[in-house]
């Protein structure tokens, strides 16, 4: 036991532990808020397009830091990959806005080309696919300070946007048209919506890589809308399994040698494993007692000597 | 999106917002959507404290008609004034309450009755919930007798009960002005009844009316004037329509087997075009 408390305060004050930790808890506290928006609109998948956009823009940084002549050449990739994730969701939301058809096709063609820009652009820039891998899949031991003030600044831009609005950004969420009906600026709140996204992803980038970023923002709400019946507590239920999974996840890896995003991820996928197995245990209580249609009355019945059979 | 302001002479007259104005006042509406021409030029006034029913069949345009009145889709021609003012940021959006043809679909993450309930107490400008907004909701609820119900997932709830809450929503802000889509569609008899005393109380209130129905039912003692729509065109407007042969007597079952005598004639009124 004294082992395990010399180890636990061993990490906790190791200086890159503990930058990885803050990234950690603040990617925690915001992917499952955005997430819970996107599961709402029905658009799970959008985290993972705007992850590959992410990509040419961390190209595009690199590109820009190197002709700078920047003593680190990377130093310009999270701007990129901000800058880039930004006009990428905007687009992507502009798209959708119009319902056509082709959007579809449109958005296909983002997610490839923002992979395959970031791969040439990375070349051009004197790179190779390896640089690009911490991206792809994270590499939060790596995180300097700035990174830090970085993702902190924008964290809390998401958390203001996304708590603080939190009644209007659902009202778009849950029925769009009725908003529209209400005068409320629905394409002002969807490109909101649309931004922080995009911050949420280049925030997590670090933590658990852009490829695994979706499952960050969506998992968490997956879980928890096993055991809710409302928005608000579904938030709240998945920003904490969120917390949870990025910092056990994370602490694992202090002392097994592995990916912490992949860790993370896995974590995340076991939770929803055992929570949906013990759903029947968790909420029987709860529906055993709840005819699904109470105010319905019975308009067959067996008043007219018709046998009821004996189960 | 054209809506541009004209000098019409009624609104001018009583200026924009006043409350002699109309509550709706809709000229020369031209809808199209993805290439089809669904309204072609409809004028529709309707005047404060009036109950106006918008019948028309399948494909009509009636649905068409109220969401471009509200600013769901965009008029390609015409314009739109609420209580006189254009469609736009200034209209008083808190006056007007909207009940969409009921989503049987839910939504991916699960929310309960009064969250529902509570958006409908944003509009216009008003992006954050008021300090009342539970009590507010939990009034609006109970006006349509779901007050016990508030902490229940929608998804959970019966049809009826699900419109209900629509109602509810558009109730919240206590508009004077609400526009219904097909409210009773595929609604169970207790929440039809609960929704007529609903609607009842509303008019003895004085609050104006617009409402999508397929058959006046239970409204026929509440309309003050009926408009029908054909293939997109106004073809009627004036008193209540008396129904044809036993189409208006209480019990009358208006699922009707299909004959078929036009095959395909259905599909072409949904297109909106004249057959």
């Amino acid at each position: 036991m004294t082992t395990f408390f010399t180890e636990l305060s061993g990490m906790l004050t190791d200086p890159f532990m503990r930058r990885s930790l803050t990234a950690a808890i603040i990617v925690g506290l915001t992917a499952p808020v955005m997430g819970t928006y996107l599961v709402q609109r029905k658009l799970s998948l959008l985290g993972d397009g705007i992850g590959h956009i992410a990509l040419t823009g961390v190209a595009v940084g690199w590109l820009v830091g190197s002709t700078m002549g920047l003593v680190k050449s990377d130093a310009l990739a999270i701007p990129g990959a901000v800058v880039a994730a930004v006009l990428g969701s905007v687009a992507i939301e502009l798209v959708r806005e119009r319902g056509r058809t082709s959007g579809d096709v449109a958005l296909a063609l983002m997610f490839y080309g923002g992979i395959a820009g970031g791969v040439l652009i990375i070349g051009i820039a004197g790179g190779t696919n390896a640089n690009l891998m911490s991206y792809l899949f994270g590499s939060i031991s790596t995180v300097t300070i700035t990174d830090l003030w970085l993702t902190v600044g924008l964290g809390a831009i998401i958390l203001l946007v996304g708590v603080g609005l939190s009644s209007a950004l659902f009202s778009v969420s849950h029925d769009e048209d009725f908003a529209r009906a209400s005068g409320l600026p629905v394409r002002g709140l969807n490109i909101a919506i649309a931004i922080i996204a995009a911050l949420t992803v280049t925030v997590s980038m670090r933590v658990v890589g852009l490829l695994l970023v979706s499952a960050l923002m969506i998992i968490p709400v997956a879980v928890a809308q096993l055991v809710t019946t409302s928005f608000r507590r579904t938030m709240m239920v998945a920003v904490g399994i969120g917390v949870a999974v990025c910092v056990v996840g994370l602490s694992i890896t202090y002392w097994l040698p592995q990916s912490p995003g992949a860790m993370i991820v896995v974590l995340a996928i076991a939770l929803y494993a055992v929570v949906a197995a013990l759903r029947p245990l968790l909420v029987r209580r709860r529906t055993e007692s709840r005819d699904p249609h109470p105010d319905i009355l019975d308009d067959v019945t067996l008043d007219q000597g018709a046998p009821r059979c004996s189960a | 999106m054209s809506q541009t302001i004209t000098s019409d002479e009624t609104s001018a007259s009583d200026g924009p917002g006043s409350s002699a104005a109309p509550a709706i006042e809709a000229h020369g509406i031209h809808v199209s959507i993805d290439g089809s021409h669904i309204l072609r030029g409809i004028d529709l006034t309707v005047r404060s404290g009036e109950v106006v029913a918008l019948l028309g069949a399948n494909g009509s345009g009636k649905s068409t008609l109220v969401r471009s009145l509200v600013g769901i889709l965009p008029t390609t021609h015409g314009t739109v004034a609420i209580h006189g003012t254009p469609l736009g940021r200034d209209v008083p959006w808190q006056r007007i309450g909207y009940v969409p043809q009921r989503v049987s679909a839910s939504t991916g993450v699960p929310s309960t009755a009064l969250e529902v309930v509570s958006s409908g107490l944003l509009y216009g400008r008003r992006i954050r919930l008021p300090r009342s907004a539970r009590a507010d909701a939990l009034d609006a609820l109970g006006r349509v007798g779901l007050a016990d119900r508030a902490d229940r997932a929608v998804g959970e709830l019966s049809g009826g009960q699900q419109q209900r809450v629509l109602i509810a929503r558009a109730l919240a802000r206590k508009p004077d002005l609400l526009v219904l889509d097909e409210p009773v569609a595929g609604v169970d008899h207790p929440s039809q009844e609960a929704f007529a005393a609903t609607l009842t109380a509303l008019v003895e209130q004085g609050t104006t009316i617009l409402v999508v129905l397929h058959e006046l039912g239970t409204f026929a003692p509440l309309i003050s004037r009926t408009v029908v729509l054909q293939h997109g065109t106004k073809v009627h407007d004036g008193a209540p329509l008396v129904p044809l042969g036993d189409h208006g007597a209480p019990g009358h079952d208006h699922v009707h087997p299909h004959h078929d005598e036009e095959p395909g004639s259905s599909l072409i009124q949904d297109t909106g075009f004249p057959s």
